[in-house]
């Protein structure tokens, strides 16, 4: 196959486009692997549920789905404080146990997407809005809305909690708290409570980017798994915990799937963020911005 | 009790349960057993790793899938019966353990278990793409009803699988009374203190993790001869993963034990499940056992009994 200077240039548009998506599916793993600690692989599956939950909302209550993205937060923040609790009373609270949590998550990643394949079937489902169908066009380059919005979606979102977490109180604990919670006690404040927070706004952004996720394309229950490895190699490549180290992973990685799938074929795509995954595991574990 | 008599001990029991089910000669009794004794392996093998030394792999199911399609694949090319395919499907799993052991293992346990996960998915692009050995469409296994020595095809699998069942629960039981299996059980409890007292950590972590994936394989090869048919999405299906780790996680991790009394519970009750309530629901119950048991019974049943 020829590859002509549009499709290029529109393979790039779009890789960029994924790339920004990606970088807000991340960043609530990397703010719980990297800042927290807690290795939450169920978060792919986390945001699949807000899609569903996004689905429901609007057909029920007809709404736009990333209004009804931006309504589902303050549930997914409360849903993920609870999940905190128990996470920490059952495996935090007793040291060490870094590897039952993971098969903690590793179950519950499994129990929501049966329980969602009992509740939706396997079918495709997806919403409508103006948006989603439309594509602005300049001459030859193609710049599809379905992406372009949860793009800027994306990057919002990611501005917030940058703001959030270098200029409010709260958010600085947060980044304390990765670093020492002893001396944050000594200050008078509770590890415990940061870490409920933070882990609440990392799964507040499963809701919106639940949204995100409907609006790019139809919707099943195991897409979550295909997320994984992307996360991940985004979360590690990025540097854990660092946002904009997220947000340059995200877009390379979106860029170099779209450029392997016009150059081998999108059959591959998945392939390649595991790659990038062990590349960089093997020989840049502290990632991009890491820390040494 | 001396290695050579649970040996023997394990072969006289293997050869009771060959003997009693052959002697009833029910066909579903093979083909129900042959799935109870794939899980025996399964979690054997799993918790090599992840019960001894503490390294969780999740992503079993790519391992067990590439045994299936390495018997494929030598089927394709040179009609390789399966006792030539279960070893060379050893060697491949054993090789790829190795070879992602090698690459992760030196960081914290967590990016293992993250790169087992992915490999999951890579293993399912790999072999969808792979049209030689069926691709997406998947692909036929014929084999004819009678087992090549006497009784039926099931009996033959069923025996097969039995003969594994031993051989790993056997291995299991040799690593863990070795010093291979004690420097293992270091590395679980404090890898640090285990590398400065002179434990090659990495070396017994990348022959664990091979070993492991070897046994994964080698319960995959027959697969494709049981189920006759075999496509990339059912082969890598993730509940293998779950509830190959839910078995060791419910009887217990730090011995041979454990694995085999959770395996053999959890896969006879969910055969007798399958015969009588949905999939879903099933996978459901394995899935919520396996968040159930972690949380709440973290040594599992023999732990449960140690404690008393």
């Amino acid at each position: 196959m020829t590859v002509t200077y549009p499709l290029l240039v529109n393979a790039l548009i779009a890789g960029l486009l994924m790339g920004g998506f990606y970088a807000a599916l991340s960043v609530g793993a990397t703010v719980a692997f990297g800042l927290l600690d807690i290795v939450n692989i169920a978060h792919p599956t986390f945001a699949v549920v807000g899609a569903y939950a996004v689905l429901v909302v609007c057909r029920t209550f007809n709404v736009d789905p990333m209004l009804a993205g931006v309504l589902l937060m303050p549930v997914f923040y409360a849903a993920g404080t609870l999940l905190y609790r128990v996470y920490y009373h059952f495996f935090e609270r007793r040291g060490d146990d870094a590897m039952r949590g993971l098969a903690f998550f590793f179950g519950l990643m499994f129990v929501a997407e049966v329980v969602l394949i009992m509740l939706f079937g396997v079918d495709f489902r997806y919403v409508q809005a103006p948006y989603i169908t439309t594509t602005w066009n300049f001459g030859a380059i193609a710049v599809p809305l379905r992406l372009a919005v949860p793009f800027v979606g994306s990057l919002v979102m990611l501005a917030a909690l940058e703001l959030f977490l270098k200029k409010t109180f709260i958010g600085r604990a947060v980044l304390a708290v990765a670093q020492d919670p002893f001396a944050l006690r000594l200050v008078a404040v509770s590890p415990e409570r940061i870490k409920r927070i933070a882990f609440g706004v990392a799964c507040a952004s499963a809701g919106l980017v639940g949204a995100f996720i409907i609006v790019i394309e139809p919707l099943q229950p195991s897409v979550g798994r295909e997320f994984i490895g992307r996360v991940f190699a985004i979360c590690v490549f990025g540097g854990l915990g660092s946002l904009p180290g997220t947000l340059v992973a995200a877009i390379s990685l979106g860029l170099v799937e779209n450029l392997s799938t016009i150059f081998i074929g999108a059959s591959w795509s998945p392939a390649v963020a595991f790659g990038a995954l062990v590349v960089t595991l093997a020989w840049r574990p502290s990632g991009l911005f890491g820390r040494g | 009790m001396a290695n050579w008599r649970f040996v023997l001990i394990a072969l006289c029991v293997a050869a009771g349960v060959f003997g009693l089910t052959a002697w009833l000669n029910i066909d579903y009794l093979f083909f129900a057993g042959y799935v109870i004794l794939q899980y025996v392996v399964l979690a054997t093998a799993w918790n090599i790793l992840g019960g001894y030394a503490g390294y969780m792999n999740l992503g079993v199911s790519a391992f067990f899938a590439l045994g299936a399609y390495t018997t494929i694949a030598l089927q394709t090319a040179f009609k390789a019966p399966l006792p030539i395919t279960i070893p060379a499907a050893g060697i491949v799993s054993g090789m790829v353990g190795f070879g992602l052991g090698y690459l992760t293992l030196r960081l914290k346990g967590i990016y293992f278990a993250i790169a087992t996960l992915a490999l999951a998915v890579v293993a399912e692009t790999f072999v969808t793409n792979w049209e030689y050995v069926g691709g997406s469409a998947g692909a036929y296994v014929l084999h004819s009803r009678q087992g090549p020595w006497f009784g039926s095809y099931t009996e033959y699998l069923f025996l097969l699988m039995l003969a594994l069942a031993t051989l790993a629960v056997v291995v299991a039981r040799r690593v863990e009374r070795s010093q291979f299996g004690y420097g293992l059980t270091a590395i679980r409890d404090d890898e640090e203190a285990a590398e400065a007292s002179g434990v090659p950590t990495l070396r017994l972590k990348l022959f664990a993790a091979g070993l492991s994936g070897a046994l994964m394989g080698m319960a995959g090869a027959p697969l494709p001869y049981y189920l006759s048919f075999i496509e990339p999405g059912s082969a890598l299906n993730l509940s293998y993963a779950v509830t190959t780790i839910a078995m060791p996680m419910i009887g217990g991790t730090r011995t041979w034990l454990g694995p085999l009394i959770g395996s053999l519970l959890l896969a006879t009750a969910q055969q007798a499940a399958t015969v009588t309530i949905s999939s879903e629901i099933n996978l459901l119950v394995m899935g919520v056992l396996l968040v159930g048991f972690v949380m709440l019974a973290p040594n599992g049943i023999v732990g449960w009994f140690r404690s008393r």
